[in-house]
């Protein structure tokens, strides 16, 4: 850390997993779907867009929300699956503003319908909340360069609760390596603006980790070769 | 480290038995108890064999009790077993009454466990009643249902739902299974320990002696279902399927390895059914295994090419999970949880008919390449989601959330 920089504790890692919870909302069609969302809480609208990051899959989906892989899937209509595939949660201010967005964009393709398509009763859409639950890996970091041996050791937990999680947390909806750069002086403009420019939500974790090594090794290389 | 742990630390990750040990510290000394309906038999009673002794390695005072009664007892709960599952049964109300009775008898008996308990954990229909003899109980009560109740028969649901939902919180394997109840109601998928005899490594040597044992000849592609004789397994269907596959691929062999339940009578009507599908065919065997025949099953799955599930209707499904842990790919029905574990192409692939699973079978035993890239991708699918582990640290964060108030953020350590 610089010597003049201001006194800042060190960036402790944290672990975290999400517990789900059912709802009982369920819907069969779009209309369902539609009147669920206006009423569901936040906390499910955020699962639904967040939580497959952290759910048993392979594949980099096609779609990357619960709503628009079921839309999709369960009820064929690929072009509004596309329509809400491409929503990224993280241009909303908040999640009311992505709930409004979703029923707008469900009204349309209602308004665009001639005959609702109904989903197979076992293939129904769940509405599900969770629960985060935070665990202390008892690893800090004292200086930004030791995130570069640090990160490709961290879980994708860890990943998840840093840099998605944060946002939730921080100020301006920040991630917590910014947001602890940003309490150090103003030596890492430039990281916390590369570090700004990695999309987090249409990544896996696994590139995501990959990505912020990539950077902060790349970045702190650079740096020596300046010095 | 204990040793129990560190062994699990050394499958599971050190990571993840720390955040076991995390969760576990605000709950030390806790009275936790399980309830279920058998101590041999079936995945519920797999699992809480090494739930418990770990739970106690982590300082949380468990046991475990089991509600047993007469015949009609285990009528009444295979009646709601199949209701739950769909079929449209009426129980008469004189079952009822044995299974009102039953459970008031064992709430007699469990009174001084029960009681002062900080957690009951109730798994499956069987002993869901006894709530209603602990008007005053201590602690708080959560229900496990183990058992695919996404269409339910409704007046038997009807029933049991007057006590489930007395219950503080209920647990589902699945979002599919959850129904509408006026408490939280948690998603945990179930697991298998990988410290099971069923589970470990075992020598070469041992799954050619369980071949020999059974006349089966390690030289030929041998495909396995192990299920109880139960008509949601479609062991029948399985046969089906063995024979369209065996006109395409002649040296095939079946083996069908099931065992009974203290808590199921209708397995020896399914097994004759199971034996004179197959009858005249010395490539298909049918085995009636004990309770205890783990590691006979371990070698029989590690024996096989691919491991079927075929099942019509299915809680999750613990011997795909098995299978995959012993890099074997699963055919499985389009069920339950075999859902979230079998991903075509992937860990194995989905079907619906006995035509699905022969086309899989002859397709899989036709594409070595595939069949490796899956044998590894399949095992840490496993040790990711489905390990004991996991499970156990779903349960803490439960047991944590309602002794802490539910919060939608649990920070430990």
């Amino acid at each position: 850390m610089a010597e003049d920089s201001p006194e800042v504790e060190p960036f402790a890692i944290k672990d975290c997993t999400l517990i789900a919870l059912a709802t009982a909302k369920r819907a069969q069609n779009l209309r369902e779907l539609q009147e669920h969302l206006r009423e569901i809480g936040t906390n499910s609208i955020y699962y639904h867009f967040w939580g497959g990051l952290l759910r048993p899959r392979f594949d980099n989906p096609e779609y990357h929300n619960d709503f628009a892989i079921w839309i999709a899937h369960s009820l064929h209509n690929k072009i509004l699956a596309e329509r809400l595939a491409i929503l990224d949660p993280v241009e909303f201010e908040s999640l009311e503003d992505l709930r409004n967005e979703l029923i707008e964009t469900i009204n349309e393709s209602l308004d665009e319908t001639e005959f609702p398509i109904w989903a197979k009763r076992d293939d129904q859409f769940e509405f599900l909340g969770y629960q985060i639950v935070v665990f202390d890996t008892k690893t800090t970091v004292q200086e930004p360069v030791d995130f570069v041996n640090i990160l490709p050791r961290i879980s994708l937990g860890s990943i998840f609760y840093h840099f998605i999680d944060g946002r939730n947390r921080n100020p301006n909806a920040m991630d917590d390596f910014r947001n602890w750069l940003m309490g150090l002086d103003h030596r890492y403009t430039d990281l916390i603006r590369l570090i700004g420019e990695i999309c987090p939500y249409f990544t896996p974790l696994k590139k995501l980790r990959q990505d912020l090594t990539d950077l902060f090794t790349n970045y702190f290389q650079s740096e020596s070769v300046q010095q | 480290m204990n040793d129990i742990l560190e062994k699990y630390a050394g499958i599971a990750g050190r990571d993840v038995v720390e955040h076991l040990r995390q969760l576990a510290r605000p709950l030390k000394g806790l009275k936790f108890v399980h309830v279920n309906a058998t101590r041999l038999g079936g995945g519920v009673a797999e699992i809480l064999h090494k739930m418990v002794p770990l739970m106690r390695e982590l300082g949380i005072e468990t046991s475990w009790e089991v509600i047993g009664g007469e015949a009609e007892f285990y009528q009444c709960t295979k009646g709601f077993h199949n209701a739950i599952q769909g079929s449209p049964i009426d129980i008469p109300e004189s079952l009822l009454k044995v299974y009102e009775r039953t459970n008031e008898e064992t709430a007699q008996k469990l009174e001084p466990v029960l009681k002062d308990a900080d957690v009951v954990l109730i798994h499956d229909p069987q002993p869901a009643a006894l709530i209603d003899h602990f008007p005053d109980r201590k602690g708080k009560w959560v229900w496990r249902c183990h058992i695919d109740v996404s269409r339910p028969f409704r007046p038997v649901w009807k029933y049991l739902r007057g006590f489930v939902s007395k219950y503080d919180a209920s647990i589902f394997s699945l979002s599919d299974f959850a129904q509408p109840l006026p408490h939280p109601v948690y998603l945990i998928a179930p697991s298998i320990d990988p410290l099971h005899e069923k589970n470990v490594d075992i020598a070469p040597e041992e799954v050619l002696d369980v071949q020999n044992q059974f006349e089966i000849d390690p030289d030929r592609p041998m495909i396995l279902q192990v299920s109880r004789y139960d008509r949601f397994k479609d062991p029948v269907g399985v046969i089906h399927a063995y024979k369209l596959a065996k006109k395409l691929i002649p040296p095939l062999q079946l083996v069908l390895a099931g065992g009974g339940a203290s808590d199921d009578p209708e397995g020896e009507a399914v097994l004759n059914e199971v034996r004179l599908a197959a009858k005249d065919d010395p490539d298909i065997k049918v085995l009636l295994l004990p309770g205890d025949a783990h590691r006979t099953i371990n070698a029989l799955q590690r024996a096989s090419d691919i491991v079927l599930q075929k099942s019509l209707k299915e809680g999750f499904g613990l011997t795909v999970t098995e299978a995959m842990w012993k890099n074997k790919p699963v055919i499985g029905g389009d069920t339950g949880g075999i859902r979230i574990q079998v991903v075509n192409h992937h860990t194995g692939f989905l079907v619906n008919t006995p035509q699905g699973a022969a086309l899989r079978i002859r397709y899989l035993l036709h594409s070595p390449e595939l069949m490796q890239e899956m044998s590894w991708k399949v095992k840490e699918f496993v040790r990711e989601n489905f390990l004991i582990t996991r499970h156990l640290r779903e349960y803490l964060t439960l047991i944590y959330a309602m002794l802490h108030g539910q919060k939608e953020r649990i920070v430990i350590g």
